[in-house]
């Protein structure tokens, strides 16, 4: 009965048993349940609340507070485009009217056909290129209204499919495993670091 | 041990430490003494400057979230502007909260506030005692530079059937789910969202179902979350109140019952700090819409002819009726054919008056508070008692009850609190998961009928017995460790784990405690109402009041009362069969609903279907008054004044604030009205004087005066007996019981509450006479005590076919309280069979599929569920549940519970009617890990 799929499952409960705290696994969690599905769906929520020993309340309470993670079904390619000052300065504002112009829909929005949702973001960190935009966190830089339209039908057409995975998925190289590390490592560190914080609260300190 | 200053998750001290030497502070220029860790808004508070805030709240950890609180604290590097309620205090600081800085930051934090916040409130129900419109008007700028428009959300929204939120009210303090989180242990409730779209709520489709979800209407200082019953009943000035306590359960809450001409609208937590420290459950906090029901009696009903219908009768006819009948049958067949039962409904007093009625009037010993589903008197009185706060404070707590959350709320907010904390370890004897399992060192699922064996293995500190999970029984023996060899540190919560475990199997398990750990000390875990006040008070067989033996206080009180039965009289199984035998001639049903609540229904019906006479003293025609053949309608708690006993021994007083509906009396003046016409007149003429009698005459509440109880240093109660060495009664610690931002519905009532104002405030002090305690000729009986002997029920072995019944009881059950209550009426769960995956395989059955559960006595369809938490061999059904599906029905297990067996084992069968042929050969024990993770 479970929502996520087998092998998402196995995934999920490797990620947990890497952190010293289940909660820990919260957001990984809630990316790999997002490249399940494309968007985090209330019964993966549920699964995720169980996997890592919190509520669904506060499952969704993560998860509605991060702009990657997504509690409502999304396009195929999430558009992000930066409004913010270099952006901006560099024409940003003119670049998503066109983006809706183009796509027939407002920020926030997703096309009829499902596959664009834009969306107006903040500083994506790729100022030097501005303005800039990314696609299911794929960057694109120095685009043009043109750009953008020539982006569109690549994207439409499949041509950008090596370089622009489906929504959701995170990341280029999947970790193939659990732990990488020797188990004994990492019960050293947590046990130096559990040291440590004993040592901080003998000095008396408070925090 | 844990270090004495207990540290938030912030890392910032959360608690005084209390062996810290004091710290000196300066606040606006006054030098103020204060305790080392504690906070600013705190000391401040104790020397009387109030500094305003919203997300701070005395009984959770701060957060500094709203920023209302900022004062100005000197700082090596000058002044700076920082939250009160964040900030320990330490030796020298300076601490200004009246600067043109912290009136700017008042003016500022509040001016952002109200940028979103509706200003609804001519419709709001917070309107009136609103921390946000005080300190708005207070502290606020008087007008507003926002010009834009507000966020708008869809309001108000139900997110339980109790509660309702309304997001553009909220102010985001994050009490509701720091509540829900840190206190209640569900974060059912959330923050979602970010900045200025950040709104809480509930999950999409869930619901707000805690027990507790009433506490966070109470604490958050806006309108945003609601109560649906109170909802737009009642504004602060047209309510009066009195501090009373919750009778609900037997744990006994403080709260403050607000009225509006003479109906119920409100019950809100009192902060007492050794009991409820602020929180209800929302049973006890919702029931008093029973006070309002118009299903109360309010005349005393009979049935003029055999079979006929019952039909309203003057209180004389009613009464003499009663009298006749009672004192013919004690003619003819002496008092040992009369049986009282029940009695947890009733005051100290009312049982009493009761229990001498009964004993010294009637003749008769055979009178049980306690329905079958409690512990034997001798044991729960006679056992070295702990208070909550000795609980809460032992290094470990030893569990062997009911699931307490279901069964005493507010216990269990406070067990969680002290494992939260670290101080305090449970190792919890249980035959299925409760809500306290996740928290405990380690949890012993043993099999129902071998706790003693469980307990004595425990004590030998040997292997666990076959069926525990090995893990478990390693972190309990080292867990227990921490109480020492005699168990000095131990504290045992005893109640009834299941109700198809006979009681004398889990005395028999406290009797194995008791003589392996004697340090230990026992809080008993008896839930309904005022039950220990009944035994208290001698409502039960071989008992009399003061907690002595009928052998020992005989000749102590045949002095005060006249003759006593001869001879032990029965408890309330023994009754039953009585009845159905016909030795047992009339029953007195003293707000008793032996069919709801005995374990064996079968049995409640035949008994009250045999027996010639049955008189039912209650406030509801509960299924079993409904049989009696005369009915006398009685005034409940806040009807009538008087006092009532915790499970810690802990006597406080109820006041009255209503008049009781029609011509409902309190239940001593029908005790003492019967006696009159019984021939002897009762002494005590008033609810005080019944008072004065019990000091003089009941052993352990010696010294325990009306003056005692009145004065302002008991109003958490008095524990009885009195300690040899007198101790103060005011405590330090805790937090102000009146606090305008913690509990503004109380603050505000007391300030602006309707006259009359019986009001929060002490009323004068009744004059001790030291004449009240003088003896008489005789010697004060002496109170039961340790040991005891138990005579244990064999138990039979488990055969292959069968799994062993666990029946525990639900908050929310059939009990007429839910039923006359229409917002918690919709509340009460469904029975279901719960079992383990592993059995239900075995048995070839499926999950949510039906199953004919059979047991000697009788059986039952019901819903199968699949549940890891219960343990092999086990099945678990609900007591005084409704039937789920289409199978339905009422009562739950009480079908299958035959009284006088020590357990119940029931089979499976599929509705086909074969019993079903196991697969595997026998239940094996260990849980696989697996299962203890999945379901
Ligand atoms: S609902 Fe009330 S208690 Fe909860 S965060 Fe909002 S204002 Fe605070
Ligand atoms: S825990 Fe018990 S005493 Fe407290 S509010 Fe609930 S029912 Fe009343
Ligand atoms: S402003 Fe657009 S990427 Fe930084
Ligand atoms: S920040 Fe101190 S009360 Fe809210």
């Amino acid at each position: 009965m479970s929502h996520l799929s087998a092998e998402t499952l196995g995934r999920a409960r490797d990620l947990v048993a890497l952190y010293p705290h289940r909660r820990s696994a919260l957001i990984p969690l809630c990316h790999l349940a997002q490249e399940q599905d494309g968007w985090l769906r209330p019964e993966a929520m549920e699964e995720i609340a169980g996997l890592v020993g919190v509520t669904p309340a506060e499952v969704l309470g993560t998860a509605s507070f991060y702009d990657m993670l997504h509690t409502e079904p999304v396009g195929t390619y999430v558009v992000a485009v930066c409004t913010n000052i270099a952006c901006m300065l560099r024409g940003a504002y003119e670049l998503l009217e066109h983006a809706e112009d183009h796509l027939g829909v407002r920020a926030g929005q997703t096309t009829a056909d499902g596959v664009f949702t834009l969306e107006d973001a903040e500083c994506l960190a790729d100022c030097g290129r501005a303005p800039c935009l990314q696609v299911n966190h794929r960057f694109f830089g120095d685009v043009t209204p043109e750009g953008f339209e020539t982006l569109v039908a690549d994207l439409r057409r499949g041509a950008l499919d090596g370089e622009v995975p489906h929504h959701g998925t995170l990341l280029r190289v999947r970790r193939t495993g659990g732990l990488q590390v020797e188990p004994s490592r990492v019960e050293a560190e947590r046990a130096a670091s559990a040291g440590a914080a004993a040592g901080r609260a003998n000095q008396g300190g408070k925090g | 041990m844990a270090d004495p200053v207990v540290t938030s998750h912030h890392g910032l001290a959360s608690r005084v430490a209390p062996d810290a030497a004091p710290v000196t502070i300066t606040i606006d220029g006054v030098p103020v003494e204060a305790a080392a860790g504690e906070f600013l808004i705190a000391a401040a508070e104790r020397a009387g400057t109030f500094i305003p805030r919203f997300c701070y709240h005395p009984r959770m950890k701060p957060v500094g979230m709203c920023r209302m609180c900022l004062v100005e604290v000197s700082t090596p590097r000058g002044a700076t502007l920082q939250p009160a309620c964040y900030m320990a205090v330490a030796e020298g600081m300076e601490v200004v909260t009246t600067s043109e800085k912290v009136r700017k930051a008042q003016d500022g934090v509040l001016e952002l506030l109200l940028v979103n916040h509706p200003l609804d409130c001519p419709v709001c129900d917070k309107g009136g005692e609103c921390p946000l419109q005080d300190q708005v008007l207070a502290y606020g700028p008087g007008e507003s530079r926002f010009l834009e428009e507000k966020r708008h959300w869809a309001k108000p929204i139900p997110i339980s059937e109790l509660v309702l939120l309304d997001r553009e009210r909220c102010i985001q303090c994050g009490r509701c789910v720091r509540f829900a989180a840190e206190i209640a242990g569900e974060a059912q409730i959330d923050f979602l969202g970010r900045g200025d779209q950040t709104e809480v709520n509930i999950f999409e489709g869930a619901s707000f179902s805690s027990v507790f979800s009433g506490n966070t209407v109470q604490i958050c200082p806006v309108g945003a979350l609601t109560a649906t019953p109170y909802r737009f009943s009642a504004r602060p000035w047209d309510l009066d109140q009195v501090e009373s306590t919750c009778t609900t359960c037997a744990l006994g809450c403080r709260v403050a019952v607000q009225s509006s001409a003479n109906r119920a609208t409100r019950m809100l937590g009192v902060d007492s700090d050794p009991v409820n420290q602020s929180w209800l459950c929302d049973k006890g906090r919702f029931g008093y819409e029973s006070l309002n029901s118009g299903d109360r009696l309010v005349a005393p009903l009979r049935r003029r002819t055999p079979g006929g219908e019952l039909e309203p009768v003057s209180w004389s006819e009613a009464l003499s009726a009663v009298a006749d009948r009672l004192g013919a049958i004690r003619g003819a067949s002496g008092g040992s054919a009369l049986a009282v039962l029940g009695g947890a409904r009733l005051s100290n007093e009312d049982a009493y008056a009761w229990a001498r009625l009964a004993k010294a009037v009637l003749g008769t010993d055979s009178v049980d508070a306690q329905l079958g589903d409690g512990l034997p008197a001798e044991v729960v009185l006679g056992l070295p008692r702990a208070t909550v706060d000795e609980a809460c404070a032992a290094p470990v707590v030893l569990l062997l009850s009911g699931d307490l959350r279901e069964e005493l709320p507010v216990l269990f907010l406070r067990l969680r609190g002290a494992l939260e904390e670290g101080g305090t370890r449970l190792v919890e004897l249980s035959s299925r998961a409760t809500s306290l399992t996740p928290l405990a060192a380690a949890s012993l699922a043993y099999r129902p009928g071998e706790a003693a064996a469980t307990v004595a293995a425990l004590a030998a500190g040997k292997g666990g017995p076959e069926g525990i999970d090995p893990a478990a029984w390693t972190a309990a023996l080292s867990a227990l460790e921490g109480a020492g060899p005699d168990g000095a540190g131990m504290v045992v919560v005893l109640g009834r784990p299941s109700l198809s475990e006979d009681g004398a199997l889990v005395a028999e398990a406290a009797a194995a405690m008791a003589s392996a750990w004697p340090g230990a000390r026992f809080l008993p875990a008896l839930r309904r109402g005022n039950v220990m006040g009944a035994l208290d008070m001698g409502l039960a067989p071989g008992i009399l009041p003061g907690r002595v033996s009928l052998a020992e206080g005989r000749a102590w009180f045949e002095e005060a009362w006249g003759p006593l039965p001869a001879d032990r009289g029965r408890d309330c199984a023994g009754i039953l069969r009585g009845a159905v035998e016909g030795s047992v001639e009339a029953i007195v049903l003293l707000g008793a609903d032996p069919l709801g609540d005995f374990p064996d229904r079968a049995l409640a019906d035949e008994a009250l279907e045999k027996v010639g006479f049955v008189v039912a003293v209650d406030a509801f025609l509960s299924p079993s008054a409904a049989r009696a053949d005369v009915v006398l309608p009685a005034a409940v708690h806040h009807e009538r004044a008087g006092t009532t006993t915790n499970i810690e021994g802990r006597i406080s007083r109820t006041a009255q604030k209503l008049v009781g509906p029609g011509q409902a009396w309190p239940d001593w003046m029908i005790a003492s009205e019967l006696a009159a016409r019984l021939g002897t007149e009762l002494p005590a003429g008033s609810v005080a004087e019944l008072w004065d009698e019990i000091e003089r005459l009941a052993p352990s509440h010696a010294g325990i005066t009306r003056a005692a109880l009145e004065a302002p240093g008991a109003r958490d109660g008095i524990v009885a007996p009195l300690p040899a060495s007198p101790v103060s009664l005011s405590r330090r610690g805790g937090p102000a019981r009146i606090d305008p931002v913690a509990t503004p519905g109380i603050e505000s009532v007391e300030r602006q509450g309707a006259p009359p104002r019986a009001g929060l405030a002490e009323r004068s002090g009744v004059a001790d006479d030291p004449a009240a305690t003088t003896a008489g000729s005789v010697g004060r009986p002496r109170p039961l005590g340790w040991p005891q002997s138990v005579d244990p029920p064999h138990v039979g072995p488990l055969d292959n076919y069968s799994l062993r019944l666990v029946s525990g009881r639900h908050l929310y059950d059939e009990g007429v309280l839910l039923e006359v209550c229409p917002s918690l009426g919709a509340l009460a769960d469904r029975a279901t069979a719960r079992a383990n995956p592993y059995d239900l395989d075995r048995l070839g059955l499926t999950t949510g599929g039906h199953v004919k559960v059979r047991s000697a006595r009788g059986s039952l369809v019901l819903e199968t569920v699949a549940d890891a938490g219960v343990p092999r061999g086990v099945v678990t059904i609900g007591f005084n549940l409704g039937v789920a599906g289409e199978a339905g029905g009422t009562g739950g297990a009480a079908a299958l519970i035959g009284a006088g067996e020590a357990v119940v084992d029931v089979r499976l069968e599929s509705l086909s009617g074969r019993t079903t042929v196991p697969r595997t050969p026998a239940p094996k024990p260990t849980p696989t890990p697996a299962e203890e993770e999945g379901a």
